[in-house]
């Protein structure tokens, strides 16, 4: 069992992150990637 | 092996900033590779990157959250989350060592400028979590603007890696940004310079002392599939992991543990180790120092 945990704790991950994306939450980091935030980078 | 980990260093460094066309009027990637979250410390604010930085992601989830639960909106990060449980389920802390840029930067930085070098005072490693839980979290979730949002404090404040990769660059692309940089820039221009000098005389100490990310994958040191295993049985105590260790991990004097938060798999004990006392597992498979592919390595379920 104790061999099997990194599998669950993968696959539980994987589960957030699909779930991530089905909710739109890509296109949420997409939307911040693209657009500079000065003020994030100390300007302004 | 450590020269085989600079050349996935410098490839990770160039794939994470591979965009080469940059002009003033286009400064940064706006493409779909930027909803993927990079695994290391690389600004996404970056005019060369083509991904986006998980802790600037995740930062951006934490000072919006009480609006998206206010309006209803999913934003609970589990995409960000997830991204990085992945990779820590896996590897645990190996992408420090092997794809961080900054990791890159600080240790060019250790090796090429020789100047002797100075002990590492060890609570500061402490600091790591009072950044990821105070900066990272508690802070951009409850101080809020008058609108409901939060502000990306570690960002904003402290992150060294986004003056040198975005800030600097923007500043040199955008003569007209130039005149809006106030005393917040340069009082992070002085964090970089600082890190930049502390860099020459410690090893590592952002990932040391500062890294809420590298912190993050540490917590699945314990528990991912792969592992660090010290025998001290067969160990001959000369030490020379602890001396060689870019982190300081002392497991050799039971300190710390072999997989602790500390350790980035740089592998460099692994193979320094003359008694083959370190063993290296993934999955079911274990490798000792020198004997790499080893029938008599394999391990026995």
């Amino acid at each position: 069992m104790k061999d099997r945990a990194p599998l669950f704790i993968f696959i539980f991950f994987l589960i957030l992150f699909v779930t991530g994306i089905v909710l739109g939450e890509a296109n949420d980091v997409f939307q911040k990637g693209v657009t500079i935030c000065l003020s994030c980078i100390g300007i302004n | 092996m450590e020269r085989f980990r600079r050349f996935v260093q410098f490839i990770s460094a160039f794939i994470a900033n591979s965009r080469l066309w940059i002009t003033p009027s286009n400064p940064i990637y706006t493409g779909p590779l930027k909803q993927i979250c990079f695994p290391g410390l690389n600004c996404y604010s970056c005019p060369a990157a083509i991904s986006s930085c998980p802790l600037g992601a995740l930062q951006n989830v934490m000072a919006s959250l009480k609006m998206n639960l206010q309006l209803g909106k999913p934003g609970l990060g589990l995409y960000i989350i997830g991204s990085l449980g992945m990779m820590g389920a896996v590897v645990g802390r190996a992408p420090c060592a092997w794809f961080c840029p900054f990791g890159l930067f600080q240790d060019i930085l250790y090796k090429l400028i020789r100047v002797p070098k100075l002990p590492f005072w060890r609570p500061l490693s402490y600091g790591r979590y009072v950044f990821l839980f105070l900066f990272v979290i508690i802070l951009p979730v409850f101080v809020l603007d008058a609108a409901g949002f939060g502000q990306t404090w570690f960002c904003k404040f402290v992150c060294p890696a986004g003056t040198l990769e975005a800030g600097l660059p923007l500043l040199a692309l955008d003569s007209g940004l130039r005149s809006a940089v106030g005393a917040l820039f340069f009082s992070k221009l002085t964090v970089l310079v600082l890190f930049i000098i502390w860099s020459i005389v410690n090893h590592r100490p952002f990932c040391r002392a500062v890294c809420p990310l590298g912190l993050i994958f540490g917590f699945f040191n314990r528990i991912s599939w792969l592992q660090l295993r010290f025998n001290r049985d067969i160990c001959v105590e000369c030490y020379a992991c602890e001396m060689i260790c870019p982190t300081g991990v002392s497991f050799a004097d039971g300190r710390d543990d072999i997989n602790s938060t500390k350790c980035i798999r740089c592998m460099r004990c692994f193979n320094l180790c003359p008694g083959g006392a370190i063993t290296v597992e993934f999955s079911k498979t274990r490798r000792s120092a020198g004997h790499e592919g080893c029938a008599c390595h394999k391990e026995q379920g």
